[in-house]
């Protein structure tokens, strides 16, 4: 029974984390990929990718939460953010 | 599978509301009471009732502003003039001192002097006692107080980010939401409470998911500034593009010269925006050879807060710039920020939003009851002598401190208004003082005794206190209600009527929590003996 709380929680504390940092960051790397690479003047590309911004955030908390285990929810925020990553890497370098 | 997603939206759903839910509380009810920012303000300033309210042609009123400025502050480097509308009848013009040659002082150090004129007569109206007012509430929900102002911008962006997960996640978690539009049953304990927190989230969806989203709108370069700083070198430039160009900035060249005369500008402008009105008028330099006029069109011509403006020559009154067309995402922004500050709005859309919010304030309120309803059973089952643990009593007092605690600070804050001596000093800080002493003492006492009596005590304070500010009024120097119908004062008869109304509301509940106090009571007496 203990053992099971105390996976539970660890889960869920290990959950949060991915969501509120692991989100927080993906969320920085795509709005910086989308502002590097979407079409328009700059002003509106930068609006645009922060508008979206908004939108994501919420979107990778809930997923945390809805994966089937913790270490999923942080495997899925890492390949994202490596995959953001690199467009910011390419975006950057051109 | 889909099962346990909907669980796990469910728990999601719970914690991020619950977490944040007596932030999300202050800030959709001061939010919802700055839609009527303007007419708190007017009521809170009682000398002003008797104002006359005649509508007057745009070109006349920015006549006489531009008299009294040009008697007042003829060496002032910018004057704000904003123009009259259906809301605010008065002119009302501010402006810079003119610069004491000092180049060190802090610029923020300056005050601002400021007038308001009747635009009929040109007449200065009476000094009104210094408040606040409605605008007290407009910066508490998103800057709080006695606080840095970046904290609680941060503060409130990460519950509206949590407010937003609870939203959608709610959505997901919802069998039936068409059903639920038209589900209540009163009377059932936790059913009830369930209902009540269907309905108010699931009436007003589009409102709360709106109003959410574009709230983070508003602030949403402070929050992620990653994509700003990717293309942009410094925040300047990125602003400067995005309210539209560069602005006129001239230097003064020391040489003087008449200003030229507002008014044919203001029909120029007007002409120019296909009759739409003139909402404020910034003049740079006046009496300068380099002076400028820009003209910013009124809100209400259209959703978005992208406000087209126009700048003059402040000498010969030429078209100097247009304000560039923005493009689609800059417009998609203004328009949500438009939304969110809902100034466009007619006064029954205003009243629909106000609506709304309440709608809003009453969902964040009865979804915090609604998992202390939820979770009492467990602790009664569990304590056969009915005391319950450490998590549902704080969550008991900060729902009572944080509900009707806030509506006690709310209304207390008006009373303060009315019954501090108008010539006192440092007036408009006593009242948010008062506010602040008041919720103080409530949330103190509600943490002390989480009970339902202390809930009867304290609605019951602050449906008294609200539906009396209607006789108040008169009794210190405002337009009573029959004054005030009869002469179309309709902001302070609102403000009256709909206090009455949330006062009447509020006495309500707190009567309904004794009638029904005795029936559950007894229902769980017997569970527990069983």
């Amino acid at each position: 029974m203990i053992p099971i709380l105390m996976n539970r929680r660890l889960g869920v504390a290990s959950r949060t984390l991915a969501a509120i940092g692991g989100g927080y960051a993906v969320t920085s790397l795509a709005v910086t990929a989308l502002a590097l690479t979407l079409p328009g003047r700059e002003v509106d590309r930068v609006v645009a990718a922060t508008l979206s911004g908004l939108a994501i955030f919420p979107c990778i908390v809930m997923w945390s939460f809805a994966t089937r285990t913790a270490l999923r929810a942080w495997f899925g925020v890492l390949a994202v953010a490596l995959a953001l990553g690199a467009v910011v890497w390419l975006g950057g370098g051109l | 599978m889909k099962e346990s997603l909907r669980q796990s939206m469910a728990w999601l759903h719970t914690w991020s509301g619950l977490l944040v839910g007596w932030v999300l509380f202050m800030v959709f009810s001061c939010g919802t009471a700055s839609y009527f920012r303007d007419e708190i303000t007017l009521w809170m300033k009682p000398e002003l009732h008797q104002s006359s309210h005649a509508v007057v042609e745009q070109g006349v009123a920015a006549a006489q502003i531009q008299n009294l400025l040009q008697q007042r502050a003829p060496a002032s480097p910018r004057w704000f003039i904003t123009m009259p509308t259906g809301r605010e009848p008065a002119v009302r013009a501010s402006w810079a001192p003119p610069p004491s040659g000092e180049e060190g002082q802090p610029r923020g150090r300056r005050r601002f002097e400021n007038a308001s004129i009747d635009p009929l007569t040109g007449q200065e109206l009476s000094a009104a006692r210094a408040t606040r007012g409605g605008d007290f509430f407009y910066r508490m929900h998103f800057d709080m107080h006695y606080m840095p102002v970046l904290w609680a911008r941060w503060i409130v962006g990460i519950c509206a980010m949590f407010m937003l997960v609870a939203i959608i996640s709610g959505i997901v978690t919802h069998k039936r939401i068409f059903k639920d539009f038209f589900t209540f049953r009163p009377g059932k304990g936790q059913r009830s409470w369930l209902d009540a927190h269907n309905a108010t989230a699931v009436l007003a969806l589009p409102y709360h998911l709106m109003i959410t989203y574009t709230g983070l709108v508003t602030l949403m370069f402070m929050y992620l500034p990653q994509g700003l700083g990717a293309v942009y070198k410094d925040s300047d430039a990125f602003f400067a593009d995005l309210n539209g160009g560069p602005r006129v900035e001239a230097k003064a060249s020391g040489l003087s010269a008449p200003l030229t005369p507002l008014a044919p500008l203001v029909a120029k402008g007007s002409q120019l925006w296909d009759g739409a009105s003139v909402g404020r008028i910034m003049v740079s330099h006046a009496g300068d050879s380099a002076a400028t006029v820009t003209l910013t069109q009124q809100d209400g011509h259209g959703v978005s807060n992208n406000l087209p403006s126009l700048t003059f020559d402040g000498v010969t009154g030429g078209l100097l710039t247009e304000a560039d067309k923005s493009g689609a995402a800059v417009e998609t922004r203004g328009v949500m920020y438009g939304l969110h500050i809902g100034r466009f709005a007619s006064p029954l859309l205003r009243g629909l939003f106000f609506l709304s919010g309440l709608a809003g304030c009453a969902m964040v309120a009865t979804g915090v009851l609604l998992w202390a309803v939820k979770e009492r059973p467990k602790h009664v089952k569990a304590n056969a002598n009915g005391r319950i643990g450490f998590g549902l009593r704080l969550v008991d007092g900060l729902n009572l401190g944080g509900i009707a605690g806030l509506l006690i600070a709310m209304s207390v804050y008006f009373w303060a208004n009315r019954l501090l001596p108008p010539g006192l000093g440092g007036r408009p800080d006593l009242e948010i003082h008062c506010f602040f002493t008041a919720w103080g003492i409530a949330a103190v006492a509600a943490l002390a005794f989480p009970q339902r009596w202390m809930w009867r005590i304290q609605l019951a304070v602050a449906g008294v206190l609200f539906a009396l500010l209607l006789p108040l009024n008169p009794l210190t120097g405002g337009a009573g209600l029959f004054t005030s119908v009869a002469q179309g004062l309709w902001p302070v008869a609102g403000f009256d009527l709909v206090s009455l109304l949330i006062g009447c509301g509020l006495l309500w509940a707190s009567r309904g929590l004794g009638s029904a106090a005795k029936a559950p009571l007894k229902a769980r007496l017997a569970k527990v003996a069983a």
